[in-house]
């Protein structure tokens, strides 16, 4: 999320709650995978790892923002 | 993937659970781990319990997760209170068992089309007309030479086909010592053919195998016989068996699943009715005709023609009738020929037991609303008592369908419960039932799968019976007003008005079946007390047949030797028993007067044979050993009566219409010749041995022997008869024993089956009707106890407290009474013809079932009413 905030020059802002509910959901359609390991210093975390469907999902969305986002500045630029 | 993911999440919800928490409490783990400030992580993070949930709805199908935790709460509430619930799941339980058993029944013998290509396009023809004794009836038996007329006339648009009643036969694989009995059914050789139906080893009948008399001796076994009698042996065909005077040879064995056409008998042996002696006589009716009408073919047009053809054929047979006047021709001419849905086969067994059955199953289907009253009102009563949990729950946001989801898991818990014990009594009890429709020796073999529409018919009624008594508790619920309820405040009445209306439902139906149940007890025991003439104990009927036709005098000596064995004390011959179904009758004329339109029955005997059966003289004497027939007879009283007007007939004579003249020497008393259920038919005995025209002496093929033995157990001697008749003369042997008993008793077996259910039905539905009472009752004392105190407080007498419980409710129960004898009234007229000698309005019949009932709701209210009287004003008042 700090990431995000980081990269996007504080425009995007979000919860960082809000990151899990999204990660179960991409869980859940098969885009990403997830399991539990350990760290070196004892604790328990949750590593999220995007599988093949997920890819090919992330290239599609992709080439959909682009195409929405080109045609929103195409009529920005005319109008 | 997903979706069995999302609802294995759904039953294991505490795990899910934990893991998101695990994993949400790493975030913040790590948040510190990283030198961040726990209490800004916790900002930044947002509302953790809001983002678990909306994973966790992600994760998992909410409705069913919900649905979880109302079946595990639901689990619970029942598991609090053991017995009540008990007692509703038992109830329940055989209520729906009874219910889904009679609908096997039912729908095995009804409703369930035959295994056959088409079945609703089957008919079976019968004539409607007026009996012998003027009553309406229906005939189904057909002639063969009319048959065949009648299927030439409608060849273009239907397939007529001849099948016989199904018979018990003597066949043998061997030797004739080694005779054994099959169900034998001759039918028409095209018959497989039409129906679709493919061999499961050899080949079926064809039309090729029946066409002409007695040239076709071939057999197609049942599947089922082949099972039983030879273990699916694949080289059977070509193997020949006796039946008769005729070798047959097995060509197949039928399909798996078909059993014949005469549902309630499994066919065992296939016969071509070519093979049949009758199949030349026009005045020998001895099968059905099944119709399968073509595609397109309209049944009224098709009706007309073949009573045409029909009706043509008796009247060109009527010419030859002689000494029948032209009154009573015309009355046997009119007949109506009738097409009647065949779909699921056409037997004798369904004619008997349709009506009860359904009335049967109309019982039962009582008894199972009177269950669901019980269990509605305890529900109801529940419903109220958590009147306080719901309305929190609606305080603290549950919808309204959540809280109907809840109670209605509750009720569906109880059904489902019920409904799986119903299943284990279904099972049970259908078998049983079937057992005792037909006499033992000839049990009625009645498929009962458990297929899908018995399982599809119980499934419905759990789920009919759960929304019966758990849906009106469940919206009521769901109705509840937070702000009165938490009060504590709202309106009892409403709730108590439902419960009562339910009370007096109760009342009717219990009533009801109370009312049925004695009708049909008083029907069994007026008929198995009424006298029969005769003592049918220690009586064995021996039937026997001869390998050739043996002259009389050889018949004689096997009764002599017979009366020789130890544990013998009288032995007589007769031509069949009595009550045993076999009947020879014909018109009567006097001094050659013209006939009446009444039949008189006609058995022959020896002499001896009123001495064995205990049939006690009246008038005149019994026939001497040198008697043959026609010559003399005896009659009996009700002949005396109708012939006779009364006189003396000793020395007088009748004639036996276009048959014998006999000389009357004696009058016995009456006994019932054909069924106990019909007035006792004017009934002529005539010497067994008979003689022709040139006064020769003819023999006899098969007999009966009537052994009267010393020990009250007669089946004891049947062995030794068995062995002792071939070794009095070898020719001889013993195709079938019976005791005269059993012929008896299988004169009432529908009416004690009847009045055994119907008795047990009666119990259970007055049993449930009373603690539907007492519960009832307990609870409005429950309810009123505050008041109660309040009255008895300022001095109300013990009576009118029991009063102020009781009234409501009995005068509850009084409509309910009401009601139930006007039900009862209007019912009996559908099962008039299962009644005998009894009267739906005889009082006696109407005060049993309502002292009954009065007396139970006496009991039933008892205990609430000395709870009630027993309240201590001063704890109740403290209490508030």
């Amino acid at each position: 999320m700090t990431a995000i905030k980081d990269w996007s020059g504080e425009v995007l802002r979000a919860e960082e709650g809000s990151l899990y509910p999204a990660l179960h959901r991409m869980e859940e359609a098969g885009w990403i995978r997830a399991e539990w390991i350990v760290k070196d210093t004892g604790r328990r975390a949750r590593l999220y790892e995007m599988t093949a469907a997920g890819k090919k999902q992330l290239d599609v969305e992709e080439s959909r923002w682009q195409a929405v986002t080109s045609a929103v500045n195409r009529v920005l630029r005319t109008a | 993937m997903s979706l069995r993911s999302r609802i294995v999440n759904a039953l294991r919800a505490d795990r899910l659970n934990r893991e998101i928490d695990d994993e949400v409490r790493s975030h913040f783990e790590e948040a510190i781990e990283r030198g961040r400030d726990p209490a800004e992580a916790r900002r930044a993070f947002g509302s953790a319990l809001r983002y678990s949930e909306e994973s966790r709805d992600v994760r998992l199908i909410a409705w069913l997760d919900s649905l979880r935790a109302d079946a595990i709460f639901g689990w619970r509430q029942l598991m609090k209170r053991k017995a009540t619930s008990a007692a509703a799941i038992l109830s329940l339980a055989l209520a729906i068992g009874a219910c889904t058993g009679a609908f096997r029944l039912i729908d095995a013998l009804l409703l369930r089309p035959l295994p056959v290509a088409d079945p609703q396009h089957l008919y079976a023809l019968s004539r409607s007309g007026i009996g012998f004794d003027g009553k309406p009836a229906t005939f189904d038996g057909w002639a063969y030479p009319s048959f065949r007329l009648m299927r030439a006339a409608v060849n273009d648009q239907a397939e007529l086909m001849a099948v016989s009643y199904a018979q018990r036969m003597d066949l043998t694989y061997k030797s004739d010592q080694e005779m054994e009995r099959a169900e034998v059914q001759y039918v028409s050789g095209w018959m497989f053919g039409t129906f679709g139906l493919r061999p499961a080893v050899g080949r079926l009948l064809t039309e090729n195998d029946d066409l002409k008399p007695r040239a076709h001796p071939y057999a197609v076994l049942s599947y089922d016989y082949w099972t039983r009698r030879f273990g699916r042996d694949p080289s059977i065909v070509g193997r020949k068996f006796r039946m008769g005077d005729d070798i047959y040879q097995i060509v197949g064995v039928g399909p798996q699943a078909f059993t014949g056409t005469e549902t309630g008998t499994v066919t065992d042996v296939f016969v071509p009715t070519m093979m049949h002696p009758a199949v030349v006589h026009d005045d020998w009716t001895w099968h059905r005709t099944l119709v399968r009408l073509k595609p397109r073919v309209d049944r009224e047009p098709l009706r007309a023609k073949l009573d045409a053809t029909s009706r043509a054929f008796e009247e060109e047979r009527a010419k030859g009738f002689t000494g029948m006047s032209k009154q009573d021709i015309e009355k046997f001419l009119d007949q109506k020929l009738v097409l009647q849905p065949a779909a699921a086969g056409a037997s004798g067994l369904q004619s008997d037991y349709r009506v009860s059955l359904v009335a049967l199953g109309v019982l039962v289907a009582l008894v199972l609303l009177i269950a669901c009253a019980n269990v509605a009102n305890l529900m109801s009563a529940q419903a109220a008592s958590r009147a306080r949990e719901m309305a929190l729950r609606v305080s603290i946001g549950a919808g309204r369908w959540r809280l109907v989801q809840l109670v209605l898991v509750e009720s569906a818990w109880l059904a489902l419960l019920a409904g799986a014990l119903g299943a284990v009594f279904a099972w049970w009890s259908a078998p049983f039932v079937v057992g005792m429709i037909n006499p033992p020796d000839n049990p009625a073999r009645l498929n009962l799968p458990a297929d899908w529409r018995v399982l599809g018919f119980g499934l419905a009624l759990t789920l009919v019976v759960m929304l019966s008594f758990g849906l009106t508790p469940a919206l009521r619920a769901s109705a509840v007003k937070p702000a009165s309820a938490l009060k504590g405040g709202e309106d009892p009445h409403t709730r108590r008005r439902m419960m009562h209306a339910l009370i007096a439902a109760q009342v009717a139906f219990c009533f009801l079946v109370l009312f049925v149940a004695g009708l049909f007890a008083a029907t069994f025991e007026r008929l198995s007390n009424r006298p029969i003439g005769f003592a049918a104990d220690r009586l064995l009927i021996v039937e026997t047949v001869a390998a050739r036709d043996e002259a009389p005098v050889a018949w004689d000596q096997v009764a002599e030797h017979l009366r020789g064995v130890h544990g013998v004390r009288s032995v007589a011959l007769a031509g069949w028993p009595l009550l045993g179904g076999n009947t020879r009758n014909g018109f009567i004329s006097v001094n050659g007067a013209p006939p009446g339109p009444d039949l008189a029955y006609f058995l022959p005997v020896s002499p001896g044979w009123m001495d064995a059966m205990k049939i006690p003289f009246t008038e005149g004497e019994d026939f001497r050993p040198n008697d043959t027939s026609p010559g003399v007879a005896i009659i009996n009283e009700t002949f005396v009566k109708q012939f006779f007007k009364g006189e003396n007939p000793i020395g007088k004579s009748f004639e036996k219409v276009g048959d014998i003249r006999c000389r009357v020497v004696g009058v016995v008393r009456d006994a019932p010749y054909r069924s106990m259920r019909e007035p006792i038919l004017p009934s002529a005995y005539v010497p067994i041995h008979s003689i022709d025209a040139k006064g020769a002496l003819q023999p006899i093929h098969d007999a009966t022997f009537m052994v009267r033995t010393s020990n009250a157990n007669p089946m004891a001697l049947a062995s030794v008869l068995r062995r002792e008749i071939p070794r009095a003369r070898p020719e001889f042997r013993v195709s079938n024993i019976r005791t005269q008993a059993d012929l008896v008793r299988a004169q009432t077996l529908r009416e004690r089956l009847l009045a055994m259910l119907g008795l047990f039905f009666a119990g259970v539905a007055l049993l449930l009707a009373g603690i539907g009472l007492y519960g009832v009752l307990d609870y409005s004392v429950l309810q009123r106890r505050r008041e109660i105190g309040i009255r008895m407080a300022i001095g109300a007498p013990t009576g009118s407290i029991a009063r102020l419980v009781t009234v409501e409710v009995f005068s509850m129960v009084l409509a309910g009474a009401i009601a139930g004898v006007a039900l009862g009234m209007a019912s009996v007229r559908y099962i008039e013809a299962l009644l005998y000698q009894v009267k739906a309005g005889d009082p006696a019949m109407l005060a049993l079932p309502s002292l009954t009932i009065l007396a139970a709701a006496l009991l039933a209210a008892l205990p609430a009413v000395v709870h009630a009287v027993r309240i201590d004003p001063a704890a109740m008042l403290r209490a508030e």
